[in-house]
């Protein structure tokens, strides 16, 4: 049985205020991830009885900065830090940030770079 | 006001069998505030999707966790399977019911050994593991393997579990309750248990929920929210009622694990009698094109698999996340106002997977 979901696009200037709708709303955060495109692709997902809907947003490069929510959904720390220790997003303004030190990883931001078709 | 200390704990500890940290911030024997740290194992495995082909990868899904792999593995299929439009034959969904409610059970009585351990009660440890191990045996018998199955795959089932073989099971699961219900007099019983668990670290619903806690951390909130309400494998034909208590305490995270023991026999016993003859697995046509968020119920909570695909056998993206992850701020929420003692309970408290949350 496949669920239905709800993609909502936004720009990340709209971010803080969408979150804030969703957390007024009473839906919980349940996950944030990224997926490396020829940008970064963005998602926060959010559930109310079994509604799963997320937003979906790009930011061209790493360094384009990206509003935290952590501020509206605490939880969200983890993911962002998350985000930026693998992908090396700039997320401003976390509640709890580990400037680099929640993953310790072999190789800086290892999911911020794409593989070229000659490694596979 | 009183000197504040930081006393590390983690990532070596008795109770843990996963690399964890945290600093806990103690006045006396007070914990005011815990600040985690994870990351000392992580393995990249989502990374490893843009090498793998999308059919193999379930080998590598399943090798997430050592305790809930099937479960990995089969939440993988559902998300490929999902983006793909593969329906998946009836026969293959109970099976996959069969080995989660299985997984479940095993991995709920390796949790009760393991708190049992924690407060010192080795006996009870030592019961809790030997009744897993029934289960463990079961497993094997059906798919060859008591950790890793293999029987997930994209389209289907792996392996079949003959009617005779179904019935076996249930025989034995039959006798296996009433051994669970000995020991679960115990846990919910005993002085002592209820010494170290009743009124610790309790977590209101407002919490759990504003949270993101997940599964029986959720549950034992009193939030009735279980993934296996959305109807995966064969949970749209077979009645679950999510096991809620509303006290919030250790007490009650301990009460809603041990009945979902119950419950998840009484779904292998439903699914025994639903299961229908017919084919266990399609063949599998084609690429992934596009995305879905899998969602399904591991005995710690909803685990998420994002599967993104463009159309050729490496998949764009697979992201996992975990309950352990989920349940993290939950556990910081309890462990602010406890006593030191009470540290190592807490932390079983949520059932931490950090082989799966360091994916």
């Amino acid at each position: 049985m496949k669920e239905q979901q709800k993609i909502i696009n936004i720009q990340v200037s709209q971010l803080k205020e969408k979150v804030k709708e969703f957390k007024n709303q009473g839906y919980r955060l349940v996950q944030i991830s990224c997926t490396r495109l020829e940008n970064f692709e963005l998602s926060y997902s959010f559930d109310k009885n079994y509604e799963f809907v997320y937003l979906r947003f790009s930011v061209a490069k790493a360094e384009d900065p990206i509003p935290s929510v952590s501020g509206i959904y605490w939880c969200a720390f983890l993911y962002e830090n998350e985000l930026h220790d693998l992908f090396g997003l700039n997320i401003k303004d976390i509640v709890i940030d580990y400037k680099g030190q929640f993953y310790t990883t072999a190789i800086k931001n290892p999911f911020g770079q794409e593989f070229k078709q000659e490694d596979k | 006001m009183t000197k504040r200390t930081i006393i590390p704990f983690g990532p070596q500890h008795p109770v843990l069998p996963e690399p964890i940290h945290l600093d806990l911030v103690v006045e006396d024997e007070l914990v005011v505030e815990a600040i985690p740290r994870i990351g000392f194992i992580h393995r990249g495995l989502e990374k490893l999707i843009e090498k793998r082909d999308f059919v193999d990868f379930v080998y590598v899904a399943e090798r997430i966790c050592g305790i809930c792999s099937f479960i990995h593995g089969m939440t993988y299929c559902v998300g490929v399977e999902a983006v793909m439009g593969i329906e998946v034959p009836r026969r293959a969904q109970y099976l996959r019911t069969i080995w989660s409610e299985l997984s479940r059970i095993h991995s709920h009585l390796l949790w009760l050994g393991l708190t049992a351990d924690a407060f010192g009660f080795e006996n009870l440890f030592m019961n809790s593991w030997r009744i897993r191990e029934i289960v463990l045996d079961i497993i094997e018998e059906t798919t060859g393997g008591r950790v890793i199955f293999g029987s997930a795959k994209i389209g289907g089932v792996r392996v079949d579990i003959a009617p005779e073989q179904i019935a076996a099971i249930v025989k034995k699961l039959n006798k296996l309750e009433k051994e669970i219900k000995d020991i679960s007099n115990v846990f919910l019983k005993d002085p002592s248990v209820k010494h170290r668990l009743v009124g610790v670290g309790v977590l209101s619903k407002d919490d759990a929920y504003a949270l993101g806690a997940v599964g029986p951390v959720l549950r034992a909130s009193g939030v009735a929210l279980d993934t296996r309400q959305l109807g995966y494998a064969a949970f749209d034909e077979i009645k679950v009622t999510p096991i809620t208590d509303p006290r919030g305490d250790s007490y009650a995270r301990c009460v809603v694990r041990i009945q979902e023991i119950f419950q998840s026999i009484d779904i292998i016993r439903q699914a025994k009698e639903k299961i229908r003859v017919g084919p266990i697995e399609v063949k599998v046509e084609g690429t992934p094109n596009g995305e879905y968020f899998a969602r399904t119920e591991q005995p710690r909570g909803e685990v998420i698999y994002y599967i993104k695909g463009d159309g050729t056998k490496f998949l764009k993206r697979m992201r996992v996340r975990t309950p352990t992850f989920a349940n993290v701020p939950a556990l910081l929420k309890v462990l602010a106002g406890c006593q030191l003692a009470d540290v190592p309970v807490l932390v079983l408290t949520i059932d931490p997977c950090i082989s799966c949350t360091e994916r």
